[in-house]
């Protein structure tokens, strides 16, 4: 399949992309990995004028741990992700996350900007982010402003990022305390979307009462959702089997999935209550 | 309007002119010729397009010809040398990991990445690293086994019985 006609730019520096998003107006589309934006356009469901393929511009890709805040560059592939010491020994949600995205070649390819920048909320960093509380970093010509998770997804395929801005880095508060993470979704076969995913991190004080917990969900509402009411179960609680089998409950009555070919609804549901089970025994013998 | 791409493929620089919407295993196929590289479902599912793009392997359905402009290329048709099979074919030859062979030059580009980053893999990590490469054929056991055997082969190990396994 072969997309329709368009003209390509690579800039080499943020400014000269911010022009191009400029001069070319809303037909012009961010190039990242282009592994949602290229089948999309061979499918002809989209069809921009110009592509900005914005790989080639220095500083985009990293992850650091800095002022308090884990740092992950919008260009960071799925792969540095799982390749990276700092995620693999302190925040497992990213390595349990990619490693259930697609499959190792797309993940090559594939950034963590572009995932969420996306705005699907089938796609599995949305609810990790929202687990985490991250901010996301979004940069245009007058200079940068930053979007807490939580006001960042619009609607389907529609995010705080508008024409002529570029997501450029997520950041995440790094918890003071003791915290674990993790993430689990329920896929019927490798790179298919969730039939309902779970991503949760704990933060507990010096005598195992939680103090915050982030519970993210995805592809089982409109928008990728924070399970509120789960969360503010589990605080002031030491995570007994009770407290875990009453934010499991709430998760799966708060969200609102519907009947598809991966599920119907009271499955998906059930899906939400085991996973959130799961992924917060997961998360707290994680913590440290 | 077409863009002029300089890439390196199996060692050999081009100069060329795309289209800006042309894939790279288009490319790959039609301007150059190499036809290795194959197209299984053209939607980045199946991983019959693979080839390694500075040293990762990709879907090259689902990159623009464009995008590989400046990078080196590695496709099926590099891997054999005046000296012989690279390991990972001689893997795939000995332990009869094909049949109809159209999965296995992705397969092999695949394998070839999996092993230059994790020498030793385990089967679990053998079987999630060629996930995205489908195989109708095989049933998967003997491209399983023709990996094991490729990393003690690349290692100068013992090397695992190439016998059929019949259970």
């Amino acid at each position: 399949m072969i997309a329709e006609s368009f003209d390509y730019a690579a800039p080499s520096t943020l400014e000269e992309a911010f022009q191009l998003l400029h001069e070319l107006g809303d037909e012009a589309k961010i190039l990242a990995g282009g592994h949602s934006l290229i089948p999309m356009m061979k499918l002809r469901f989209a069809a921009p004028t110009h592509l900005i393929d914005i790989n080639n511009i220095p500083g985009l890709a990293h992850i650091k741990e800095e002022n308090g805040h884990l740092c992950i560059g919008a260009l960071t592939r799925e792969s540095d992700l799982e390749e990276s010491d700092i995620i693999t020994s302190r925040y497992q949600i990213f390595t349990d996350a990619s490693k259930l995205i697609a499959d190792p070649q797309v993940r090559n390819f594939g950034t963590i900007g572009g995932n969420i920048a996306h705005g699907d909320a089938a796609n599995d960093h949305p609810a990790v982010m929202i687990a985490m509380n991250a901010e996301v970093e979004i940069t245009n010509q007058e200079g940068k402003r930053t979007v807490g998770i939580d006001d960042f997804f619009y609607g389907f395929y529609m995010t705080a990022v508008q024409h002529g801005e570029i997501l450029t880095e997520i950041r995440i508060p790094i918890p003071k305390g003791k915290f674990g993470t993790a993430y689990y979704k329920s896929e019927r076969k490798v790179g298919d979307y969730a039939a309902a995913g779970v991503a949760v991190m704990v933060e507990l004080d010096a005598d195992g009462t939680c103090v915050n917990a982030g519970i993210g969900l995805t592809n089982v509402n409109p928008l990728p959702m924070r399970a509120a009411r789960s969360q503010e179960a589990l605080i002031g609680t030491k995570l007994n089997d009770e407290d875990i089998a009453k934010a499991a409950k709430f998760a799966s009555e708060d969200c609102n999935p519907t009947t598809d070919l991966r599920g119907d609804e009271d499955y998906k549901r059930h899906l939400v209550k085991v996973i959130t089970k799961r992924m917060l025994k997961q998360a707290i013998s994680r913590a440290q | 309007m077409k863009k002029t791409i300089n890439i390196t493929i199996n060692g050999t620089a081009h100069t060329l002119e795309v289209e800006p919407r042309t894939l790279l295993v288009h490319l790959i196929r039609e301007q150059l010729s190499m036809t290795g590289t194959h197209i299984g479902c053209d939607t980045s599912s199946c991983g019959a397009c693979t080839i390694l793009i500075d040293g990762r392997s990709a879907k090259s359905c689902t990159l623009l010809a464009v995008q590989a402009d400046g990078k080196e290329i590695a496709t099926v048709e590099g891997l054999a040398t005046q000296e012989g099979l690279h390991p990972i074919q001689e893997g795939f030859h000995l332990n009869h990991a094909l049949h109809c062979g159209f999965c296995t030059p992705g397969m092999m580009m695949r394998a070839v990445e999996l092993l230059e980053k994790n020498p030793n893999p385990t089967e679990d990590e053998i079987r999630w690293g060629i996930a995205g490469n489908l195989c109708r054929c095989t049933g998967y056991n003997n491209i399983v086994k023709a990996i094991q055997w490729t990393s003690a082969k690349m290692q100068d190990k013992e090397l695992p019985s190439t016998e059929p396994e019949f259970v």
